[in-house]
């Protein structure tokens, strides 16, 4: 055991002075704020290696990293050098400015970065992407074949599918989902309205505009869908309804490409289930092109308000963090990697069907944050059968201008 | 005697000296500074359209041009003054609602429905059905609790005193988690649930009013404990000879209760609904650990939940903040006042 521990500090010894002449970091502060999934481990970790030599790197990688990001960026200087963000919560950092500009980065230190990699809005580059992300099936080749059925390729079918199951006998709840109220059953609403063409406000504007056709339409298939849940949909959040996977009582979910990676270990879960775990592209709706789904990034920040050198500091390590020589057997399959010679794995397919079938991205507008938690809020009462659809997408609008007037968005 | 008077002045200067910074720092600073908060709100945004460009190609999109408010903020660094204007919008008191609701409903239950849609008048629904039910009978358990454990044989009250304790010790959150996944459908409790009124389909999560029995007995679990810890400390006090008279005018065990214990300690029970009702009114974990917030919500819950969002609204937050706070003092004045004539009888 402790041969074990010398020979293993020996070796992280090595790896760590190798890749310090490699990052070229020599003086600088670095502190990572970011969400805490694997990936986001293996890019941190890739990046700690740039330390010594008088360069301390810190990182603080929680699920709630939302809430302190931005108090964390606001001193002058700024507690965290860079932010760990996607396509969502970067909008709420470009809206009180804490995070710069990295087009002279990544003019002297980002010659290895590829262009579709750099996030750029009105001409600035103002994150790096380092993985793509989005929700699509996931579906159990046994259940459907005693069914008789083929992949859904779209909910009609879906719902079809699950009729069958439930008919035969083969499982009493299907259809899973993270269906939480809240951020959860907010975004499965996102997924299905953009599927049925729904547009989120009046264009230019910040005046919502879902209480519509399509809104209705997105309502009660969600409460179709959510017939062929367990009863308790509305406490399952991602990891809930990856648990009733494992437990083998689900046949078909639209869910994150990075969940499905735990859903192909045996441990809590059954040999069959595992085998038999497959997935596929987004799913379309109501014979609309657009799948009902949303395409989201990863990717890194630096913090405006710090020094130069700490600004260097954070671009190489992060450089090296999300360099090709951080991908090996281990770490390829955990996400649809941006980086250089990334060779897609077989659990990338769900992702690059999204992305190749015309899925948008997750919009970046700096109000969407609030319509989202205000679809959160309010959709279950109407899940709970408590009031209609129109009455629900109404509150949704109400609650929204009400937060959107409080943040200036709206007058 | 002047002299040990002003002596006693100052001595009384010196001792409530660290007590009087603490409170100011702790207690009167924060609430100043969350009241101002709520009545201010962020300045005007101004938009313009740029253009976005990532891994999944190009397009315009509104983004916030943070070099026109720039000026705007050095200038006024707390935001707009936005007066009650928060207090009185949807969120919170939402009056105009209220109005609309009174003026195009026929009946009472109807003006009910139509403000129980509205955030705070939910969240108050369910916060002053939780206290009012969970303080009487936390204090009911707690009482018998106490009761029991004092009458058992010497040997054994360690034990059971510190079992009583348990539910107390484990952290709420934790508690009502664990508790949680045994209500599951597919958990311990829920099939015994399941079992015993031979309905599969029963589910403590799905229903509203399940969840909200559900939330209260685990209040009164989680906070039986302090009850019965006062009460025991307080059976400890009762006075031997009044109960050995009562004894010997021959009062049954329920009468001797009834007429020496109780009111021996009434002032306990008063302190345990105070420290209790407070408390409660801020219910807050068990609705995040039972993942019930579709079905409850509090005024607690609200706060975080304008905090946890990916766009912060602080303004909100403090407005329900200092609503929570005129709640607190309204729900206490009644026993403060009893306090107030007690104390005064005394004296």
């Amino acid at each position: 055991m402790f041969l074990k521990e010398i020979t293993m500090a020996g070796s992280f010894a090595l790896m760590a002075s190798a890749a310090y002449a490699e990052c070229n970091v020599s003086a600088g502060r670095v502190n990572i704020i970011g969400n805490e999934f694997p990936a986001i481990h293996a890019v941190v970790n890739a990046a700690k290696t740039c330390a010594g030599n008088g360069v301390e790197i810190k990182s603080n990688l929680t699920a709630d990293h939302q809430l302190i990001n931005l108090a964390g960026m606001t001193g002058k200087p700024a507690e965290y050098t860079s932010a760990i963000v996607a396509n969502s919560s970067i909008v709420a950092l470009m809206n009180e400015d804490v995070i710069r500009p990295l087009d002279d980065l990544v003019a002297k230190f980002g010659q290895d970065l590829r262009k579709n990699q750099l996030i750029t809005i009105d001409g600035k580059i103002m994150a790096v992407a380092f993985m793509a992300n989005a929700q699509h099936l996931v579906f159990r080749q046994d259940i459907l074949d005693q069914a008789g059925v083929e992949p859904p390729r779209s909910y009609e079918e879906l719902l079809a599918a699950a009729a069958k199951i439930r008919e035969m006998g083969l499982l009493e709840y299907p259809v899973g989902g993270a269906y939480k109220a809240g951020w959860n059953l907010a975004q499965e609403f996102n997924n299905i309205y953009i599927g049925f063409g729904g547009e989120f406000f009046e264009p230019g504007s910040a005046k919502a505009t879902v209480n519509n056709e399509a809104g209705i339409a997105t309502l009660n298939l969600m409460k179709e869908l959510s017939g062929y849940m367990n009863p308790d949909f509305l406490t399952h959040d991602s990891n809930a309804t990856n648990s009733e996977w494992k437990a083998g009582n689900v046949a078909l979910m639209n869910m994150w490409g990075s969940r499905v990676p735990p859903l192909k270990d045996t441990e809590g879960s059954s040999q069959v289930v595992v085998d038999n775990t497959d997935i596929a592209g987004p799913m379309t709706v109501g014979g609309g092109s657009v799948p009902a789904t949303t395409l989201w990034w990863d990717g890194w920040t630096v913090a405006r308000n710090i020094s130069d050198e700490d600004a260097e500091a954070t671009f190489k390590a992060l450089v090296q963090g999300t360099s090709p020589s951080m991908l090996n057997a281990e770490t390829a399959p955990m996400a649809v990697w941006l980086i250089e010679g990334y060779e897609p794995t077989d659990a990338a397919k769900g992702v690059f069907a999204a992305a190749n079938s015309g899925a948008v991205p997750y919009p970046m507008l700096p109000f969407q944050g609030l319509l989202h938690s205000a679809l959160g809020a309010e959709l279950s009462d109407f899940m709970l059968g408590r009031e209609d659809a129109q009455t629900a997408l109404a509150d949704v609008e109400a609650a929204y201008t009400a937060a959107a007037k409080e943040k200036g968005y709206l007058q | 005697m002047q002299r040990s008077g002003l002596m006693q002045h100052k001595t009384f200067f010196w001792f409530f000296f660290p007590t009087a910074t603490a409170m100011l720092l702790f207690i009167a600073l924060p609430i100043l500074s969350v009241v101002t908060q709520s009545l201010f709100t962020p300045h005007d945004q101004v938009f313009k359209i740029v253009e976005s460009c990532g891994p999944f190609g190009c397009k315009q999109i509104t983004s916030i041009d943070t070099e026109a408010t720039d000026a705007l903020k050095q200038a006024r660094p707390l935001g707009q003054w936005s007066g009650l204007d928060v207090y009185l919008d949807r969120g919170h008191l939402a009056v105009s609602e209220v109005a609309a609701a009174w003026g195009a409903s026929d009946s009472m239950g109807q003006f009910f429905k139509a403000i129980g849609n509205l955030p705070f008048y939910r969240a108050m629904s369910f916060t002053l059905t939780y206290t009012f039910v969970v303080t009487p009978l936390l204090i009911a358990l707690g009482f018998m609790i106490a009761l029991s454990v004092n009458s058992l044989h010497r040997h054994l009250k360690g034990l059971a005193i510190f079992f009583s304790l348990l539910p107390m010790i484990v952290t709420p959150l934790i508690g009502s988690l664990i508790l949680f996944w045994m209500v599951d459908s597919r958990g311990v409790l829920g099939t015994g649930l399941q079992w015993l009124f031979s309905d599969p389909d029963l589910s403590l999560k799905a229903s509203t009013s399940l969840t909200w029995v559900m939330l209260i007995v685990y209040g009164v679990w989680h906070s039986a404990p302090f009850a019965f810890v006062v009460f025991y400390a307080g059976l400890q006090t009762v006075p031997k000879e009044t109960l050995e008279s009562a004894m010997i005018d021959g009062a049954t065990r329920w009468q001797q209760t009834r007429y020496v214990v109780i009111p021996h300690l009434m002032p306990l029970v008063t302190f345990v609904a105070l420290i209790q009702l407070m408390d409660h009114f801020r219910v807050f974990e068990p609705i995040v650990g039972f993942n019930a917030e579709a079905h409850a919500t509090s005024l607690s819950w609200i706060i975080f939940n304008d905090l946890g969002g990916e766009t912060r609204l602080l303004s909100s937050a403090s407005t329900t903040s200092v609503l929570t706070i005129i709640g607190v003092s309204i729900l206490l004045s009644p026993v403060l006042v009893r306090t107030w004539r007690d104390f005064n009888a005394k004296g």
